[in-house]
């Protein structure tokens, strides 16, 4: 286990995965942030750093990856999906060509940057696209794990990642697989379903309940789309409540998406969803604006209290 | 690239060529009942040239040969005239054509190209793109160590759009010189004459000013786009061409219109256009 952003782990992966000629790598001038220059550094060759313009990136990617190519197009998610629905649309998903999007920078943990610089949409708007996967991983070894498998995975991809340092959640003998959900630790009466830094704020929250003597049952949801709706329905059939938990905004994320495949399969229970609330939060740092605008553990802890009433 | 030198007769039958893809361009879009004539045969020539001059190097029984030449239709609504010419490329059918704009198209000849269809690289249909797909194309071709070269047609109203500027800076940057770009420049967008949208003037100033090796002919001088296609590549430099053409040429009630940008013509309107593609 490693604590460490999950941006840093992309850039080391990038790196590990590099000896193979078909991996290219595209950044939109931030690549010493999103630690594609790692990966830049080792193999100039097929590092294209495409200055600051989404766009053209973004295109540039899906031509790489009709001669063949597995293109990484990297940057800060704001810029990098928000100016480029129309080219990811045409270009990479309708096109379905093999571009790795890469999103960095995610959610409200960001920090002191402020709203222009916090991604909260990009989950809703990825998930709406036909053909394209989704996949936010939880700490080092995931993110480790989940590079080579989108890499291995021939199609549009995108792939959520993080700023800040997070703490390692699990070991190598974890093995990431594109669609699966996976128990970080077995409780009982709730069951929370988090991704990305929420599997970590999830577990804070967890060992504060442990000391009220309640056990709750944590599943890391990496794969956003495809949703592992197996594991959704049997955790929520065998427990009394649900929580989601995402650094997102509440609308077309996680919480909709655990909620969509409860309705569907007529499993009802009280479930409750620990995201941004729809609007738009403020400068101040990571922990205080996941205290402020209700993502923070003690909010985690307060809902699972509040739900086993 | 073929050395020989282009005589006359050469000419003469890239011209007839160029006349049938007319003829057919205006088919499809007649019997579809839905397209964009004026665009397609202002590009007509071009398409023509890359495509039956020998300066497209392709094979339509081996579409995927890793070591062909690349065409990406950035000004993607001009299907008429790309079909016509994967028909008669060999990539599909006459009969296929028969499907365009269709539901359940067999070779998904759909309104905007897509690469479900042999021949086609990527999709397009919102202007702007196929320069960045073009380049990323030619940068991929030339980590593989080919001499593969990628030519896209970009309509001037779609240099309205910036990512064609962003693709401009980036394919000086890497000097990719395996890319051409041409401008179907027809002057006339869908609403309006282009330079009363935004004028694009001075055109090949733009150009020399992002560093792109810029040449400038008559779109319709079957000569003078051969002989341009012809260059060998510059040795460093990204190239464009400016093609000045005419929209709808070849039509006389259709030249110049916006009108004829994206409808198909009545049934009387399409036997008088016939009448003039002789």
């Amino acid at each position: 286990m490693k604590d460490a952003a999950t941006r840093d782990a992309y850039g080391q992966a990038l790196v590990e995965m590099g000896d193979d000629p078909r991996i290219v790598v595209l950044d939109a001038g931030v690549s010493d942030s999103s630690r594609s220059k790692k990966f830049g550094d080792k193999f100039p060759e097929r590092f294209f750093n495409m200055g600051i313009a989404e766009a053209d990136m973004v295109c540039t990617a899906a031509g790489l990856a009709t001669t063949g190519k597995i293109p990484f197009a990297t940057g800060f998610a704001c810029f990098l999906l928000g100016r480029t629905m129309d080219q990811i649309l045409v270009s990479v998903a309708y096109s379905n060509t093999n571009v790795k999007l890469v999103g960095t920078h995610t959610g409200l943990a960001v920090g002191e940057d402020g709203p222009t610089a916090q991604m909260i949409v990009d989950i809703a708007y990825t998930r709406a696209i036909p053909n394209m996967i989704v996949v936010q991983p939880a700490d080092w070894v995931e993110t480790m794990q989940a590079t080579r498998a989108l890499a291995e995975y021939n199609g549009p991809a995108y792939f959520r990642l993080g700023r800040p340092k997070v703490k390692g959640i699990f070991d190598s003998s974890y093995k990431f697989e594109i669609g699966k959900g996976r128990v970080v630790k077995k409780g009982s009466d709730l069951v929370i379903f988090a991704t990305g830094i929420m599997v970590q704020e999830s577990l804070t929250a967890m060992e504060m309940l442990e000391k009220d003597g309640l056990n709750v049952t944590l599943v890391n949801i990496s794969t956003l789309k495809p949703i592992d709706r197996d594991i959704i329905i049997e955790m929520a059939s065998s427990h009394k409540a649900v929580i989601t938990a995402e650094d997102h905004n509440y609308i077309g994320g996680l919480g909709d998406a655990v909620g969509e495949v409860l309705l569907e399969a007529q499993i009802s229970k009280p479930f409750k969803r620990i995201a941004v609330k729809d609007h738009f939060a403020e400068t101040g740092t990571g922990p205080e604006l996941f205290e402020k605008y209700g993502l923070s553990a003690n909010h985690i802890a307060k809902a699972v209290r509040d739900s086993l009433k | 690239m073929n050395d020989s030198p282009l005589t006359s007769p050469d000419i003469t039958q890239l011209k007839r060529t160029a006349l049938e893809l007319r003829r057919l361009a205006l088919k499809i879009i007649f019997q579809a009942g839905s397209g964009h004539p004026g665009g397609s045969f202002s590009a007509t020539d071009l398409m023509a040239a890359l495509y039956f001059g020998g300066i497209l190097n392709y094979d339509s029984e081996n579409p995927d040969d890793p070591k062909r030449d690349r065409f990406v239709l950035s000004k993607g609504h001009v299907t008429g005239i790309y079909y016509a010419v994967l028909a008669k490329a060999g990539y599909i059918t006459e009969s296929d054509l028969d499907s365009y704009r269709k539901i359940n198209s067999e070779k998904f000849l759909s309104g905007h190209p897509h690469p479900k269809t042999a021949g086609i690289e990527i999709a397009s249909g919102s202007l702007g793109q196929g320069l960045s797909v073009a380049h990323g194309i030619a940068l991929g071709t030339r980590l593989d160590g080919y001499d593969s070269k990628v030519y896209t047609i970009m309509g001037d109203g779609e240099l309205h759009e910036g990512q064609v500027w962003e693709a401009a800076m980036s394919a000086d940057k890497f000097k990719t010189n395996n890319l051409v770009a041409i401008v179907d420049y027809n002057k006339v967008a869908q609403d309006s004459i282009t330079k009363d949208l935004k004028d694009l003037e001075p055109l090949e100033d733009k150009w020399k000013a992002f560093n792109w090796d810029v040449h400038r002919i008559d779109g319709h001088d079957m000569q003078a786009i051969m002989d341009v296609l012809r260059l060998p590549l510059h040795p460093e430099k990204p190239r464009v061409i400016i093609a000045d053409t005419v929209k709808g040429k070849g039509v006389s009630f259709m030249e110049g219109k916006t009108a004829w940008h994206g409808v198909a013509p009545s049934p009387e309107d399409y036997e008088k256009a016939l009448k003039e593609l002789v």
